[in-house]
């Protein structure tokens, strides 16, 4: 059978958006490797100066601890709350639930610096109350980016739900199932797939947050994007270029394995 | 069954935390920002009648539209050229496609700005290159200026772009595509008068999108634009922690919020959500 196959064109033109969208992340790798102070073409020889600096600098290390602390508390805060909320939704179907998943999914739609503002607004309102989980703590770091990722999650989870046979559920209720073991052990071990994607995907969103982090924060919360950010305005630290590299290689690392684990999915 | 009193009672007990979380977390905060617009630094619509005609906070307007139509045409375009391979192409150009589609929307939009100011700032790739061949003596401007911004931006923006076009590409009846090559029309013209008419529901939904996301950019233009071409976002930020006026502030956010809804509401009449994933 036939097929239509984009033409020399259209290849062409192809491959030269796909140079632009590599470029950056290639431009990156010899950067890293100067032995200047300064962000410059390395020319002649090389060095792993900017890498030992990443972990023999405290502050980048004090930074990633801090940004792997916030990411897993605001990755199980919106992840618990997503899958309640989406659990309610699909088995009792409530009225308005349209109006209510709109309602929920509103930090996703909102432009990030809007929620930046109310976010500010949030915490610096709670700092007079509590010094601990206001303004600049990472407390509130963390409950700022689970409302900025809590949509994501919920989305991830409804979208497992859909695909989930209801009969399953219903034969669990026929034969006297309460609510609670209805949903621990009929619906979700069924949509364990999910509830992982959207804690991991809630991790990495807080894990890169910038936007709203930079509004929230000022000497004390300083996360690794808060980090690379201050190095990236006043003057521009290669330490940057090696840290784009590892998580450039990791991305890449793991955009592998899943392309793998997805292609076994298939092919049986 | 369904709307008995447990059912009810279930339903509230699962869904009221979120919705709680919400409304006392972003909600709530919202209308207090929009309290600041109308109370700071006096109660009235003073800063929403400096929003009219304070000339600075104008030309960002204009200028953040402009940089926002540049880089909605840019990268709807590059989007399309790059989805067309990755739906219709090959097996291997498949994959090529999109690992190269979705390697950079994986990646940190720090990363990928300092990837842009690595390639093109005065001591960049771009330029020591140009320099070493003989090409130019002066390094060429390409950052802190809007090219910069519109460079930065199209990258970050392209694979978002992508997914509505993909979408749509893929509903559409390959037979079509064939019938008019063995009627005789030639890839360009079936290309032209065909394939891109009958994608448009993802065109529309796709530059709805890109231009959306770049109204309320923050982070590309900050790094690559240098404090010389500041955006509605940059100006938010600007006025809320350099020259505090956080009334200028959260009226400008109000604005923004609102421009946006309407051209949400604009999107949904012409795109079925569906569409757009």
């Amino acid at each position: 059978m036939p097929t239509y196959r984009p033409g020399p064109v259209s290849l062409i033109l192809a491959v030269l958006v796909a140079l632009f969208l590599l470029m950056p992340l290639l431009a990156v790798i010899p950067v890293s490797l100067t032995p200047s102070r300064m962000l410059t073409m390395p020319t002649g020889e090389l060095s792993l100066r900017h890498y030992r600096s990443l972990i023999e600098d405290p502050r980048w290390l004090d930074s990633i601890l801090l940004s792997i602390r916030i990411g897993v508390v605001s990755s199980a805060l919106s992840t618990v709350l997503a899958l309640a909320f989406s659990l309610g939704v699909w088995m009792f179907q409530p009225r308005f639930t349209a109006t209510l998943v709109g309602f929920v999914l509103l930090p996703m739609v909102v432009p990030p610096v809007v929620s930046a503002v109310t976010l500010y607004f949030l915490l610096t309102s709670v700092s007079g109350i509590t010094s601990f989980f206001g303004y600049d703590t990472w407390l509130g770091v963390a409950m700022a980016h689970s409302v900025m990722t809590v949509p994501f999650a919920t989305v991830l989870i409804l979208v497992s739900l859909s695909q989930l046979d209801r009969r399953i559920d219903l034969a669990a209720r026929g034969l006297g199932a309460s609510v609670w073991e209805r949903a621990t052990r009929v619906i979700m071990p069924n949509i364990k797939f999910g509830i992982v994607t959207a804690a991991l995907l809630s991790f990495v969103l807080s894990w890169e947050e910038i936007g709203v982090t930079l509004f929230i924060t000022s000497v004390n919360a300083i996360t690794l994007p808060r980090l690379m950010w201050m190095g990236l305005r006043d003057n521009i630290d290669p330490a940057i270029a090696a840290l784009s590299v590892i998580l450039i290689v990791i991305t890449v690392l793991v955009l592998a394995v899943r392309s793998v684990i997805a292609g076994q999915k298939a092919s049986p | 069954m369904r709307g008995t009193l447990s059912d009810r009672m279930g339903a509230a007990l699962l869904m009221a935390p979120l919705l709680l979380f919400l409304v006392l977390a972003y909600a709530w905060p919202f209308l207090g920002v929009v309290k600041w617009s109308f109370t700071l630094p006096t109660p009235g619509l003073g800063q929403y009648h400096a929003l009219l005609t304070d000339e600075l906070v104008q030309s960002v307007f204009i200028r953040t539209l402009r940089i926002a139509a540049i880089v909605t045409i840019v990268s709807v375009t590059a989007a399309y050229a790059i989805t067309v391979v990755w739906v219709r192409g090959s097996p291997v150009q498949r994959v090529l496609a999109e690992f190269c589609i979705l390697v950079p929307f994986w990646i940190s939009v720090l990363t990928r700005a300092f990837g842009w100011v690595a390639l093109l700032s005065n001591r960049g790739l771009i330029n020591t290159w140009l320099q070493s061949i003989g090409f130019i003596s002066e390094p060429l401007t390409l950052v802190r200026n809007e090219f910069g911004v519109v460079v930065g931006m199209s990258h970050f923006l392209i694979p978002f772009a992508v997914f509505p076009l993909a979408s749509a590409m893929r509903s559409l009846d390959e037979r079509v595509l064939l019938a008019a090559r063995g009627l005789g029309s030639s890839r360009m013209r079936t290309f032209w008068t065909v394939f891109v008419p009958m994608t448009r529901s993802g065109i529309i939904g796709s530059a709805l999108i890109v231009f959306v996301f770049s109204l309320g950019f923050f982070v590309t233009p900050a790094i690559l634009g240098g404090g010389r071409s500041v955006m509605i976002a940059e100006l938010i930020y600007l006025r809320i922690f350099q020259s505090p006026d956080w009334g200028l502030g959260a009226a400008i956010s109000v604005v923004l919020v609102v421009f946006v809804a309407a051209l949400m509401a604009l999107l949904f009449r012409y795109v079925k959500p569906k569409q757009l994933v």
